[in-house]
Protein backbone atom coordinates (compact mmCIF):
# COMPACT_ATOMS: atom_id res chain seq x y z
CA UNK A 1 0.00 0.00 0.00
CA UNK A 2 1.76 3.00 -1.11
CA UNK A 3 0.55 6.30 -1.70
CA UNK A 4 0.32 6.00 -5.41
CA UNK A 5 -3.31 6.29 -6.37
CA UNK A 6 -5.42 3.84 -7.24
CA UNK A 7 -8.51 4.12 -9.44
CA UNK A 8 -11.60 4.49 -7.09
CA UNK A 9 -14.01 2.54 -7.74
CA UNK A 10 -17.09 4.42 -6.54
CA UNK A 11 -20.11 1.70 -5.99
CA UNK A 12 -23.50 1.88 -4.46
CA UNK A 13 -24.03 -1.71 -3.16
CA UNK A 14 -27.30 -3.66 -1.07
CA UNK A 15 -26.16 -4.68 1.99
CA UNK A 16 -28.94 -6.49 3.50
CA UNK A 17 -32.28 -6.01 3.46
CA UNK A 18 -31.90 -2.65 5.46
CA UNK A 19 -28.66 -1.83 4.24
CA UNK A 20 -26.66 0.54 1.46
CA UNK A 21 -22.86 0.73 1.19
CA UNK A 22 -20.98 3.17 -0.66
CA UNK A 23 -17.33 1.48 -1.19
CA UNK A 24 -14.53 3.28 -3.37
CA UNK A 25 -12.49 0.60 -3.24
CA UNK A 26 -11.80 -3.10 -1.51
CA UNK A 27 -8.24 -1.88 -0.45
CA UNK A 28 -7.35 0.05 2.31
CA UNK A 29 -5.97 2.78 -0.14
CA UNK A 30 -5.46 6.22 1.27
CA UNK A 31 -7.48 7.94 -1.72
CA UNK A 32 -10.06 5.42 -0.83
CA UNK A 33 -10.23 6.51 2.75
CA UNK A 34 -10.33 9.95 2.52
CA UNK A 35 -13.08 9.49 -0.38
CA UNK A 36 -15.17 7.74 2.26
CA UNK A 37 -14.30 9.82 5.22
CA UNK A 38 -15.55 12.90 2.53
CA UNK A 39 -18.48 11.01 1.83
CA UNK A 40 -19.21 10.18 5.45
CA UNK A 41 -19.38 13.68 6.93
CA UNK A 42 -21.23 15.13 3.77
CA UNK A 43 -23.80 12.38 4.24
CA UNK A 44 -23.83 13.05 8.15
CA UNK A 45 -24.34 16.65 7.18
CA UNK A 46 -27.07 16.11 5.03
CA UNK A 47 -28.65 12.64 5.56
CA UNK A 48 -30.66 11.80 2.48
CA UNK A 49 -34.91 10.84 3.11
CA UNK A 50 -34.85 7.24 4.23
CA UNK A 51 -31.65 7.10 5.98
CA UNK A 52 -31.76 5.44 9.57
CA UNK A 53 -28.31 5.22 10.48
CA UNK A 54 -24.73 5.93 8.71
CA UNK A 55 -21.95 4.66 9.87
CA UNK A 56 -18.81 5.24 8.20
CA UNK A 57 -15.66 2.69 7.78
CA UNK A 58 -12.45 2.75 6.12
CA UNK A 59 -12.85 2.56 2.62
CA UNK A 60 -16.94 2.47 2.60
CA UNK A 61 -19.98 4.11 4.30
CA UNK A 62 -22.58 1.93 5.60
CA UNK A 63 -26.03 3.06 5.59
CA UNK A 64 -28.73 1.62 7.46
CA UNK A 65 -32.37 2.21 5.80
CA UNK A 66 -35.75 2.80 6.69
CA UNK A 67 -37.68 -0.46 4.90
CA UNK A 68 -40.06 1.82 3.25
CA UNK A 69 -37.61 3.81 1.86
CA UNK A 70 -36.72 4.43 -1.93
CA UNK A 71 -34.13 1.77 -2.53
CA UNK A 72 -33.43 2.60 -6.54
CA UNK A 73 -34.28 6.57 -5.67
CA UNK A 74 -31.38 6.23 -2.91
CA UNK A 75 -29.10 4.32 -4.38
CA UNK A 76 -28.82 6.29 -7.58
CA UNK A 77 -29.04 9.83 -5.28
CA UNK A 78 -25.81 7.82 -3.49
CA UNK A 79 -24.05 6.70 -6.58
CA UNK A 80 -24.31 10.15 -7.92
CA UNK A 81 -22.41 12.08 -4.77
CA UNK A 82 -19.63 9.24 -4.77
CA UNK A 83 -19.07 9.74 -8.11
CA UNK A 84 -18.70 13.50 -7.33
CA UNK A 85 -16.66 12.62 -4.61
CA UNK A 86 -14.35 10.02 -6.01
CA UNK A 87 -13.59 12.78 -9.12
CA UNK A 88 -13.22 15.81 -6.72
CA UNK A 89 -10.53 14.11 -4.91
CA UNK A 90 -11.56 16.54 -1.96
CA UNK A 91 -9.25 16.83 1.41
CA UNK A 92 -10.39 15.63 4.63
CA UNK A 93 -12.99 17.60 5.61
CA UNK A 94 -11.63 19.99 8.90
CA UNK A 95 -12.07 18.17 12.08
CA UNK A 96 -14.44 19.37 14.30
CA UNK A 97 -12.59 18.33 17.56
CA UNK A 98 -9.00 17.37 18.36
CA UNK A 99 -7.71 15.12 21.38
CA UNK A 100 -4.41 14.96 23.25
CA UNK A 101 -3.93 11.92 24.86
CA UNK A 102 -0.90 11.10 27.06
CA UNK A 103 0.67 7.65 26.09
CA UNK A 104 3.96 5.68 27.34
CA UNK A 105 6.10 4.51 24.13
CA UNK A 106 8.40 1.72 24.47
CA UNK A 107 9.74 -0.70 27.14
CA UNK A 108 6.58 -2.70 28.99
CA UNK A 109 4.52 -0.47 27.43
CA UNK A 110 5.88 -0.87 24.00
CA UNK A 111 7.43 -4.13 23.32
CA UNK A 112 7.20 -4.23 19.71
CA UNK A 113 8.63 -0.66 19.28
CA UNK A 114 12.39 -1.84 18.95
CA UNK A 115 11.64 -4.52 16.56
CA UNK A 116 8.80 -1.54 14.68
CA UNK A 117 12.06 0.77 14.51
CA UNK A 118 14.32 -2.00 12.75
CA UNK A 119 11.59 -3.00 10.26
CA UNK A 120 11.47 1.00 9.51
CA UNK A 121 15.20 1.33 9.01
CA UNK A 122 14.94 3.89 11.77
CA UNK A 123 16.02 4.44 15.47
CA UNK A 124 12.86 4.45 18.23
CA UNK A 125 13.33 7.70 18.91
CA UNK A 126 13.08 8.83 15.25
CA UNK A 127 10.23 6.29 14.19
CA UNK A 128 8.10 7.76 17.76
CA UNK A 129 8.98 11.29 16.21
CA UNK A 130 7.56 10.92 13.58
CA UNK A 131 4.05 9.24 14.88
CA UNK A 132 3.79 12.08 17.38
CA UNK A 133 4.09 14.48 14.64
CA UNK A 134 1.06 12.89 12.79
CA UNK A 135 -2.27 14.54 13.10
CA UNK A 136 -3.96 11.31 13.05
CA UNK A 137 -7.67 11.03 12.15
CA UNK A 138 -10.54 8.73 13.91
CA UNK A 139 -11.48 6.88 10.54
CA UNK A 140 -13.83 4.92 11.71
CA UNK A 141 -14.88 3.20 14.97
CA UNK A 142 -15.37 -0.55 15.93
CA UNK A 143 -15.16 -3.85 16.75
CA UNK A 144 -15.23 -2.76 19.84
CA UNK A 145 -17.34 0.07 21.15
CA UNK A 146 -16.09 3.34 21.14
CA UNK A 147 -12.55 1.70 19.72
CA UNK A 148 -11.00 3.86 17.27
CA UNK A 149 -9.14 2.85 13.56
CA UNK A 150 -6.49 5.97 13.46
CA UNK A 151 -4.80 7.33 10.31
CA UNK A 152 -2.96 7.06 8.19
CA UNK A 153 0.65 7.28 9.65
CA UNK A 154 3.29 8.14 7.22
CA UNK A 155 4.26 5.41 4.13
CA UNK A 156 7.38 3.73 6.20
CA UNK A 157 4.20 2.87 8.95
CA UNK A 158 2.91 0.54 6.38
CA UNK A 159 3.65 -2.78 8.84
CA UNK A 160 2.55 -5.78 8.07
CA UNK A 161 -0.14 -7.96 11.08
CA UNK A 162 2.42 -10.31 12.83
CA UNK A 163 1.80 -13.74 11.13
CA UNK A 164 1.08 -14.61 14.96
CA UNK A 165 -1.49 -13.97 17.20
CA UNK A 166 -0.62 -12.02 20.50
CA UNK A 167 -2.85 -13.71 23.38
CA UNK A 168 -3.68 -10.41 24.72
CA UNK A 169 -2.45 -7.08 25.03
CA UNK A 170 -3.72 -4.89 28.08
CA UNK A 171 -6.49 -2.28 27.58
CA UNK A 172 -5.03 0.83 26.20
CA UNK A 173 -2.86 -0.79 24.63
CA UNK A 174 -1.61 0.99 21.38
CA UNK A 175 -1.44 -1.32 18.50
CA UNK A 176 -0.13 -0.66 14.78
CA UNK A 177 -0.66 -2.34 11.71
CA UNK A 178 -1.23 -0.93 7.73
CA UNK A 179 -0.41 2.78 8.48
CA UNK A 180 -3.09 2.49 11.11
CA UNK A 181 -3.40 2.76 14.64
CA UNK A 182 -5.83 0.67 17.34
CA UNK A 183 -6.44 1.95 20.80
CA UNK A 184 -7.75 -1.18 22.39
CA UNK A 185 -10.50 -0.90 25.04
CA UNK A 186 -10.14 -3.89 27.10
CA UNK A 187 -7.64 -6.75 27.39
CA UNK A 188 -7.39 -8.36 23.50
CA UNK A 189 -5.65 -10.65 21.77
CA UNK A 190 -3.93 -8.84 18.51
CA UNK A 191 -2.00 -9.42 15.66
CA UNK A 192 -1.00 -6.10 15.51
CA UNK A 193 2.29 -5.00 17.14
CA UNK A 194 2.23 -3.12 20.66
CA UNK A 195 4.43 0.32 20.91
CA UNK A 196 2.76 2.04 23.52
CA UNK A 197 0.15 2.53 26.28
CA UNK A 198 -2.25 4.64 27.22
CA UNK A 199 -4.79 5.17 30.35
CA UNK A 200 -7.49 6.66 28.03
CA UNK A 201 -10.36 4.24 27.63
CA UNK A 202 -12.51 5.14 24.61
CA UNK A 203 -15.32 3.13 26.28
CA UNK A 204 -16.58 2.78 29.52
CA UNK A 205 -20.30 1.42 30.12
CA UNK A 206 -20.85 3.59 33.13
CA UNK A 207 -19.91 6.99 31.60
CA UNK A 208 -22.18 8.91 29.76
CA UNK A 209 -20.88 9.41 27.07
CA UNK A 210 -19.91 5.20 26.72
CA UNK A 211 -18.17 5.95 23.42
CA UNK A 212 -16.14 9.48 23.59
CA UNK A 213 -14.42 9.51 19.95
CA UNK A 214 -16.09 9.87 16.68
CA UNK A 215 -15.54 9.15 13.11
CA UNK A 216 -13.09 12.44 11.72
CA UNK A 217 -12.10 13.83 15.05
CA UNK A 218 -8.38 14.46 15.11
CA UNK A 219 -5.85 13.32 17.43
CA UNK A 220 -2.69 13.58 18.78
CA UNK A 221 -0.58 11.33 21.15
CA UNK A 222 1.87 13.37 23.80
CA UNK A 223 4.69 10.95 25.01
CA UNK A 224 4.81 10.69 29.15
CA UNK A 225 6.85 8.95 31.23
CA UNK A 226 5.13 5.28 32.27
CA UNK A 227 4.55 6.55 36.13
CA UNK A 228 3.21 9.86 34.73
CA UNK A 229 0.38 8.22 33.04
CA UNK A 230 -2.75 9.01 35.19
CA UNK A 231 -4.98 5.61 36.44
CA UNK A 232 -7.17 4.47 34.12
CA UNK A 233 -10.01 5.07 36.42
CA UNK A 234 -9.23 8.83 37.08
CA UNK A 235 -11.25 11.67 35.36
CA UNK A 236 -14.09 9.73 34.00
CA UNK A 237 -11.35 6.99 32.29
CA UNK A 238 -9.98 9.86 30.26
CA UNK A 239 -6.57 9.48 30.89
CA UNK A 240 -5.38 12.95 31.36
CA UNK A 241 -6.86 13.32 27.56
CA UNK A 242 -7.26 16.72 26.22
CA UNK A 243 -10.27 17.90 24.06
CA UNK A 244 -10.46 20.97 21.76
CA UNK A 245 -13.58 22.46 19.86
CA UNK A 246 -12.02 23.72 16.16
CA UNK A 247 -15.47 24.83 15.07
CA UNK B 1 -47.71 -5.09 42.38
CA UNK B 2 -44.36 -5.28 41.24
CA UNK B 3 -41.71 -8.41 42.44
CA UNK B 4 -38.74 -10.55 41.48
CA UNK B 5 -37.85 -13.75 39.54
CA UNK B 6 -35.15 -15.52 41.75
CA UNK B 7 -32.50 -17.94 40.66
CA UNK B 8 -32.54 -20.30 42.57
CA UNK B 9 -30.19 -22.10 39.84
CA UNK B 10 -28.92 -21.74 36.54
CA UNK B 11 -28.06 -24.87 34.56
CA UNK B 12 -27.39 -22.92 31.04
CA UNK B 13 -25.85 -19.46 30.42
CA UNK B 14 -29.09 -17.30 30.93
CA UNK B 15 -28.91 -13.72 29.96
CA UNK B 16 -31.65 -11.10 29.88
CA UNK B 17 -31.94 -9.86 26.37
CA UNK B 18 -34.54 -7.99 24.53
CA UNK B 19 -34.43 -7.10 20.96
CA UNK B 20 -30.97 -5.12 21.57
CA UNK B 21 -29.93 -1.44 20.85
CA UNK B 22 -29.29 -0.39 17.62
CA UNK B 23 -28.47 2.85 16.14
CA UNK B 24 -24.88 3.07 18.26
CA UNK B 25 -23.15 1.09 14.89
CA UNK B 26 -21.06 3.84 14.30
CA UNK B 27 -20.06 4.08 17.94
CA UNK B 28 -19.24 0.56 17.27
CA UNK B 29 -21.87 -0.79 19.54
CA UNK B 30 -23.89 -3.43 17.56
CA UNK B 31 -27.49 -4.11 18.16
CA UNK B 32 -27.11 -7.44 20.08
CA UNK B 33 -30.66 -8.81 21.72
CA UNK B 34 -32.51 -12.31 21.46
CA UNK B 35 -30.45 -14.63 19.22
CA UNK B 36 -33.67 -16.01 18.15
CA UNK B 37 -36.21 -13.15 17.89
CA UNK B 38 -38.65 -14.93 16.94
CA UNK B 39 -39.41 -16.63 20.21
CA UNK B 40 -39.45 -12.86 21.75
CA UNK B 41 -42.06 -12.36 19.21
CA UNK B 42 -44.15 -15.33 20.57
CA UNK B 43 -43.72 -14.46 23.63
CA UNK B 44 -45.59 -11.38 23.24
CA UNK B 45 -48.51 -12.72 21.58
CA UNK B 46 -49.01 -14.90 23.93
CA UNK B 47 -49.07 -12.61 26.46
CA UNK B 48 -51.16 -10.21 24.95
CA UNK B 49 -48.47 -7.77 24.65
CA UNK B 50 -48.23 -4.71 21.49
CA UNK B 51 -44.63 -5.85 21.53
CA UNK B 52 -41.82 -7.89 22.65
CA UNK B 53 -40.46 -7.91 26.09
CA UNK B 54 -36.87 -8.67 27.80
CA UNK B 55 -37.03 -12.03 28.59
CA UNK B 56 -34.49 -14.70 29.84
CA UNK B 57 -32.60 -16.00 27.52
CA UNK B 58 -31.26 -19.75 28.39
CA UNK B 59 -28.51 -21.23 26.23
CA UNK B 60 -28.56 -24.73 26.27
CA UNK B 61 -30.54 -25.39 29.46
CA UNK B 62 -32.76 -23.36 31.52
CA UNK B 63 -32.38 -23.93 35.45
CA UNK B 64 -34.91 -23.36 39.17
CA UNK B 65 -37.11 -20.06 39.65
CA UNK B 66 -39.19 -18.56 41.75
CA UNK B 67 -41.01 -16.00 42.04
CA UNK B 68 -42.44 -13.09 44.91
CA UNK B 69 -45.35 -11.92 43.07
CA UNK B 70 -47.89 -13.97 40.82
CA UNK B 71 -47.25 -13.27 36.90
CA UNK B 72 -48.18 -15.14 33.81
CA UNK B 73 -44.91 -16.53 32.22
CA UNK B 74 -44.27 -17.14 28.44
CA UNK B 75 -41.89 -20.20 27.61
CA UNK B 76 -41.12 -19.87 23.64
CA UNK B 77 -37.65 -20.36 21.72
CA UNK B 78 -35.90 -23.66 21.79
CA UNK B 79 -38.30 -26.10 23.52
CA UNK B 80 -36.89 -27.28 27.45
CA UNK B 81 -38.32 -29.72 29.86
CA UNK B 82 -40.51 -27.75 31.91
CA UNK B 83 -41.84 -28.67 35.32
CA UNK B 84 -43.77 -26.19 37.85
CA UNK B 85 -43.70 -28.20 40.94
CA UNK B 86 -43.49 -31.17 39.37
CA UNK B 87 -46.19 -30.88 37.26
CA UNK B 88 -44.78 -30.91 33.32
CA UNK B 89 -45.56 -27.60 31.17
CA UNK B 90 -46.11 -27.30 27.45
CA UNK B 91 -43.68 -25.02 25.81
CA UNK B 92 -44.89 -22.81 23.57
CA UNK B 93 -47.76 -21.60 25.78
CA UNK B 94 -48.69 -19.41 28.69
CA UNK B 95 -48.37 -20.42 32.60
CA UNK B 96 -49.29 -18.87 35.89
CA UNK B 97 -46.32 -18.92 38.18
CA UNK B 98 -47.11 -18.23 41.47
CA UNK B 99 -45.02 -17.61 44.79
CA UNK B 100 -43.88 -20.50 46.53
CA UNK B 101 -44.10 -23.19 43.50
CA UNK B 102 -40.89 -24.09 41.71
CA UNK B 103 -40.50 -23.77 38.54
CA UNK B 104 -37.81 -26.37 36.88
CA UNK B 105 -36.28 -25.71 33.94
CA UNK B 106 -34.16 -28.85 32.04
CA UNK B 107 -32.03 -29.12 28.83
CA UNK B 108 -33.24 -28.14 25.40
CA UNK B 109 -34.85 -31.20 23.41
CA UNK B 110 -34.04 -29.61 20.16
CA UNK B 111 -32.67 -25.99 19.08
CA UNK B 112 -30.28 -23.86 21.46
CA UNK B 113 -32.16 -20.98 23.16
CA UNK B 114 -35.16 -21.15 25.43
CA UNK B 115 -36.96 -18.39 26.61
CA UNK B 116 -38.63 -17.04 29.65
CA UNK B 117 -41.03 -14.13 29.19
CA UNK B 118 -42.39 -13.03 32.12
CA UNK B 119 -45.77 -11.14 31.07
CA UNK B 120 -45.16 -7.48 33.15
CA UNK B 121 -41.62 -7.17 31.64
CA UNK B 122 -38.45 -7.58 33.26
CA UNK B 123 -37.46 -3.78 35.19
CA UNK B 124 -33.90 -3.92 35.61
CA UNK B 125 -31.87 -1.06 34.79
CA UNK B 126 -31.90 -0.44 30.72
CA UNK B 127 -28.45 0.74 29.40
CA UNK B 128 -28.77 2.91 25.89
CA UNK B 129 -32.40 1.44 25.80
CA UNK B 130 -32.25 -1.96 25.88
CA UNK B 131 -31.43 -4.19 29.04
CA UNK B 132 -30.00 -6.78 26.54
CA UNK B 133 -27.17 -8.61 28.22
CA UNK B 134 -23.25 -7.93 26.05
CA UNK B 135 -21.39 -10.11 27.40
CA UNK B 136 -18.34 -9.16 25.09
CA UNK B 137 -17.98 -5.82 26.33
CA UNK B 138 -19.20 -6.44 29.69
CA UNK B 139 -23.08 -5.08 29.61
CA UNK B 140 -24.16 -7.25 32.59
CA UNK B 141 -23.30 -10.89 33.10
CA UNK B 142 -25.00 -14.28 32.59
CA UNK B 143 -27.16 -14.91 36.14
CA UNK B 144 -26.51 -16.86 38.84
CA UNK B 145 -27.53 -18.75 41.61
CA UNK B 146 -29.16 -16.38 44.13
CA UNK B 147 -29.61 -13.43 41.70
CA UNK B 148 -33.00 -12.18 41.63
CA UNK B 149 -34.17 -10.23 38.40
CA UNK B 150 -36.83 -7.37 39.17
CA UNK B 151 -39.99 -7.97 37.10
CA UNK B 152 -43.07 -5.52 36.42
CA UNK B 153 -46.42 -6.35 37.81
CA UNK B 154 -48.31 -8.53 35.35
CA UNK B 155 -51.11 -6.60 33.99
CA UNK B 156 -53.61 -9.13 33.84
CA UNK B 157 -52.63 -12.20 35.55
CA UNK B 158 -55.98 -14.10 35.46
CA UNK B 159 -55.73 -13.68 31.81
CA UNK B 160 -56.84 -17.39 30.09
CA UNK B 161 -53.84 -19.21 29.43
CA UNK B 162 -53.02 -19.58 25.59
CA UNK B 163 -50.46 -21.99 23.79
CA UNK B 164 -49.27 -21.15 20.02
CA UNK B 165 -47.83 -23.88 17.68
CA UNK B 166 -44.52 -22.02 16.39
CA UNK B 167 -42.70 -22.60 13.02
CA UNK B 168 -40.04 -25.39 13.26
CA UNK B 169 -36.44 -24.00 13.68
CA UNK B 170 -34.80 -26.31 16.34
CA UNK B 171 -32.88 -28.93 13.44
CA UNK B 172 -31.20 -27.08 11.29
CA UNK B 173 -32.64 -27.00 7.80
CA UNK B 174 -32.47 -24.88 4.75
CA UNK B 175 -31.08 -21.10 5.15
CA UNK B 176 -31.69 -18.74 2.20
CA UNK B 177 -28.64 -16.58 1.05
CA UNK B 178 -28.75 -12.79 -0.15
CA UNK B 179 -25.44 -11.41 -1.91
CA UNK B 180 -23.60 -8.50 -0.03
CA UNK B 181 -20.81 -6.20 -1.24
CA UNK B 182 -18.25 -8.66 -1.16
CA UNK B 183 -19.72 -11.63 -2.79
CA UNK B 184 -18.14 -11.37 -6.53
CA UNK B 185 -14.70 -11.36 -4.18
CA UNK B 186 -16.04 -15.22 -4.42
CA UNK B 187 -15.84 -17.25 -7.50
CA UNK B 188 -18.79 -18.62 -9.77
CA UNK B 189 -17.42 -22.10 -9.52
CA UNK B 190 -16.99 -21.52 -5.30
CA UNK B 191 -20.84 -19.36 -4.92
CA UNK B 192 -21.93 -23.00 -6.64
CA UNK B 193 -20.15 -25.25 -3.99
CA UNK B 194 -21.13 -23.27 -1.56
CA UNK B 195 -25.31 -23.40 -2.47
CA UNK B 196 -24.74 -27.11 -3.12
CA UNK B 197 -22.83 -28.26 0.48
CA UNK B 198 -23.95 -29.72 3.16
CA UNK B 199 -22.79 -28.24 6.35
CA UNK B 200 -22.84 -28.90 10.45
CA UNK B 201 -23.50 -26.59 12.76
CA UNK B 202 -19.93 -27.01 14.55
CA UNK B 203 -19.33 -27.46 18.53
CA UNK B 204 -17.34 -23.92 17.92
CA UNK B 205 -20.47 -21.18 18.74
CA UNK B 206 -21.75 -18.71 21.26
CA UNK B 207 -23.55 -15.47 20.74
CA UNK B 208 -21.03 -13.59 18.27
CA UNK B 209 -21.75 -16.33 15.88
CA UNK B 210 -21.81 -20.26 14.90
CA UNK B 211 -19.18 -22.02 12.44
CA UNK B 212 -20.42 -24.56 9.73
CA UNK B 213 -18.25 -27.57 9.08
CA UNK B 214 -18.39 -29.22 5.56
CA UNK B 215 -16.40 -31.50 3.59
CA UNK B 216 -15.52 -28.98 1.20
CA UNK B 217 -13.65 -25.34 1.92
CA UNK B 218 -15.03 -22.53 -0.05
CA UNK B 219 -11.84 -19.40 -0.55
CA UNK B 220 -12.60 -15.93 -1.81
CA UNK B 221 -10.26 -16.30 -4.64
CA UNK B 222 -10.65 -12.74 -5.82
CA UNK B 223 -8.68 -11.84 -2.36
CA UNK B 224 -5.31 -12.74 -3.92
CA UNK B 225 -5.24 -10.14 -6.52
CA UNK B 226 -5.55 -7.58 -3.58
CA UNK B 227 -2.34 -6.71 -3.33
CA UNK B 228 -2.95 -4.23 0.00
CA UNK B 229 -5.62 -6.68 1.22
CA UNK B 230 -9.10 -6.18 1.69
CA UNK B 231 -10.22 -3.43 4.19
CA UNK B 232 -12.18 -3.95 7.06
CA UNK B 233 -15.86 -3.31 6.50
CA UNK B 234 -18.94 -3.01 8.39
CA UNK B 235 -20.13 -6.72 9.05
CA UNK B 236 -23.62 -7.98 11.32
CA UNK B 237 -25.84 -10.70 12.37
CA UNK B 238 -26.52 -12.86 9.64
CA UNK B 239 -23.44 -12.01 7.75
CA UNK B 240 -21.71 -15.32 6.24
CA UNK B 241 -17.98 -14.69 7.07
CA UNK B 242 -15.19 -16.68 5.26
CA UNK B 243 -11.95 -17.41 6.92
CA UNK B 244 -8.53 -17.42 5.06
CA UNK B 245 -8.50 -21.35 5.35
CA UNK B 246 -12.29 -21.04 3.71
CA UNK B 247 -14.24 -22.14 6.52
CA UNK B 248 -17.90 -20.24 7.30
CA UNK B 249 -19.38 -18.50 9.92
CA UNK B 250 -22.80 -17.07 10.60
CA UNK B 251 -22.78 -14.27 13.02
CA UNK B 252 -25.27 -14.01 15.63
CA UNK B 253 -26.42 -11.19 17.56
CA UNK B 254 -23.94 -10.22 19.82
CA UNK B 255 -21.16 -10.13 16.65
CA UNK B 256 -18.14 -7.08 16.51
CA UNK B 257 -19.32 -4.47 13.91
CA UNK B 258 -16.51 -4.47 11.95
CA UNK B 259 -14.57 -7.79 10.66
CA UNK B 260 -11.72 -8.22 7.85
CA UNK B 261 -12.94 -11.39 7.00
CA UNK B 262 -14.68 -11.97 3.07
CA UNK B 263 -18.61 -12.35 3.34
CA UNK B 264 -19.93 -14.74 1.07
CA UNK B 265 -23.92 -13.37 1.88
CA UNK B 266 -25.96 -12.83 4.51
CA UNK B 267 -28.83 -14.99 5.81
CA UNK B 268 -32.04 -13.26 5.32
CA UNK B 269 -33.04 -12.41 8.65
CA UNK B 270 -36.16 -14.54 8.64
CA UNK B 271 -34.23 -17.75 8.38
CA UNK B 272 -31.44 -16.57 11.46
CA UNK B 273 -33.70 -18.14 14.03
CA UNK B 274 -33.15 -21.13 12.27
CA UNK B 275 -29.55 -20.69 11.55
CA UNK B 276 -29.01 -19.70 15.32
CA UNK B 277 -31.13 -22.21 16.95
CA UNK B 278 -29.15 -24.81 14.83
CA UNK B 279 -27.45 -27.59 17.74
CA UNK B 280 -23.94 -28.49 16.92
CA UNK B 281 -23.85 -31.43 14.61
CA UNK B 282 -27.40 -29.97 12.66
CA UNK B 283 -27.61 -29.82 9.47
CA UNK B 284 -27.45 -27.14 7.30
CA UNK B 285 -27.70 -25.56 3.83
CA UNK B 286 -27.84 -22.60 1.98
CA UNK B 287 -30.20 -21.26 -1.17
CA UNK B 288 -29.13 -18.05 -2.81
CA UNK B 289 -31.69 -16.00 -3.59
CA UNK B 290 -32.15 -12.89 -5.52
CA UNK B 291 -32.32 -9.23 -3.32
CA UNK B 292 -35.78 -8.64 -5.01
CA UNK B 293 -36.75 -12.90 -4.06
CA UNK B 294 -35.33 -12.09 -0.98
CA UNK B 295 -37.80 -8.33 -0.16
CA UNK B 296 -40.47 -10.59 -1.98
CA UNK B 297 -40.60 -12.80 1.01
CA UNK B 298 -39.54 -11.32 3.99
CA UNK B 299 -42.00 -10.94 6.78
CA UNK B 300 -41.34 -7.23 9.13
CA UNK B 301 -41.37 -8.05 12.51
CA UNK B 302 -44.49 -6.17 13.40
CA UNK B 303 -46.55 -8.35 10.92
CA UNK B 304 -45.00 -11.73 12.21
CA UNK B 305 -46.60 -10.24 15.66
CA UNK B 306 -49.80 -10.10 14.08
CA UNK B 307 -49.97 -13.08 12.56
CA UNK B 308 -48.36 -15.16 15.83
CA UNK B 309 -51.15 -13.19 18.22
CA UNK B 310 -53.65 -15.13 15.39
CA UNK B 311 -52.30 -18.36 15.94
CA UNK B 312 -52.70 -18.33 19.27
CA UNK B 313 -55.47 -20.36 21.05
CA UNK B 314 -56.63 -21.39 24.10
CA UNK B 315 -54.51 -24.04 26.28
CA UNK B 316 -57.08 -26.37 27.08
CA UNK B 317 -57.06 -28.98 24.55
CA UNK B 318 -60.24 -29.42 22.15
CA UNK B 319 -61.38 -32.89 23.18
CA UNK B 320 -61.41 -33.68 19.49
CA UNK B 321 -57.85 -33.50 19.12
CA UNK B 322 -57.51 -35.92 22.25
CA UNK B 323 -58.17 -39.51 21.42
CA UNK B 324 -57.76 -40.73 25.42
CA UNK B 325 -59.87 -38.06 26.73
CA UNK B 326 -60.43 -40.29 30.14
CA UNK B 327 -56.81 -39.52 31.34
CA UNK B 328 -56.81 -35.96 30.71
CA UNK B 329 -57.16 -33.30 33.26
CA UNK B 330 -58.99 -30.17 31.36
CA UNK B 331 -59.19 -28.05 34.43
CA UNK B 332 -57.40 -25.00 34.63
CA UNK B 333 -55.12 -25.24 31.95
CA UNK B 334 -53.38 -28.18 33.83
CA UNK B 335 -52.12 -31.12 31.33
CA UNK B 336 -50.81 -34.56 31.44
CA UNK B 337 -47.91 -35.27 32.21
CA UNK B 338 -46.53 -37.07 28.28
CA UNK B 339 -48.38 -34.21 26.78
CA UNK B 340 -44.83 -32.69 26.00
CA UNK B 341 -43.64 -35.84 23.87
CA UNK B 342 -47.51 -35.93 22.33
CA UNK B 343 -46.22 -32.74 20.61
CA UNK B 344 -43.35 -33.68 19.48
CA UNK B 345 -44.79 -36.74 17.83
CA UNK B 346 -47.51 -34.45 16.16
CA UNK B 347 -44.86 -33.02 14.45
Amino acid sequence: MDDAVPELTPEVLPAGLDGLLVRFHLSPHPAAIAAAQVMAARLQADPPPGTAEICPALVSVHLRIDPTADRAGLSVRLLAEARRVAMERPPLPGPVRRWTIPAAFGGADGPDLGRIAAAMGRSEDAALAELLEADLRVLAIGFAPGQPYLGLLPPGWNLPRLPQITPEVPAGAIVVALRQIVVFGAPSPTGWQQLGRTSFRSFLPAREPPMVLRAGDALRFVRVAPDALPAAEDGGGLGGALLERLA
Amino acid sequence: MSGKLIIHAAQGVLTVQDLGRPGHLAQGLGRGGAMDRLALIEAAALLGQPAPLAAIEMAGAGGTFEVSAPTRIALTGAPMRAQLDGRPLLWAAVHLFRPGQRLRIGPAEAGVYGYLTPAGGIASEAWLGSRAAHLTIGISAPLAAGDAVPLHADPSPQDPALRLDVAPRFAGGELRLIDGPQTPLFSDETLAAFAQARFTRAVQGNRQGIRLDAAARFPAEALRQLTAGLASDIIGPGDVQMTGEGVPYVLGAECQTIGGYPRIGAVLPDDLPRAMQAPPGAGLGFRRITLDEALACHVPEAQLLAEARRRCRPLLRDPREVGDLASHNLIGGVIRGDEHEMEERAR
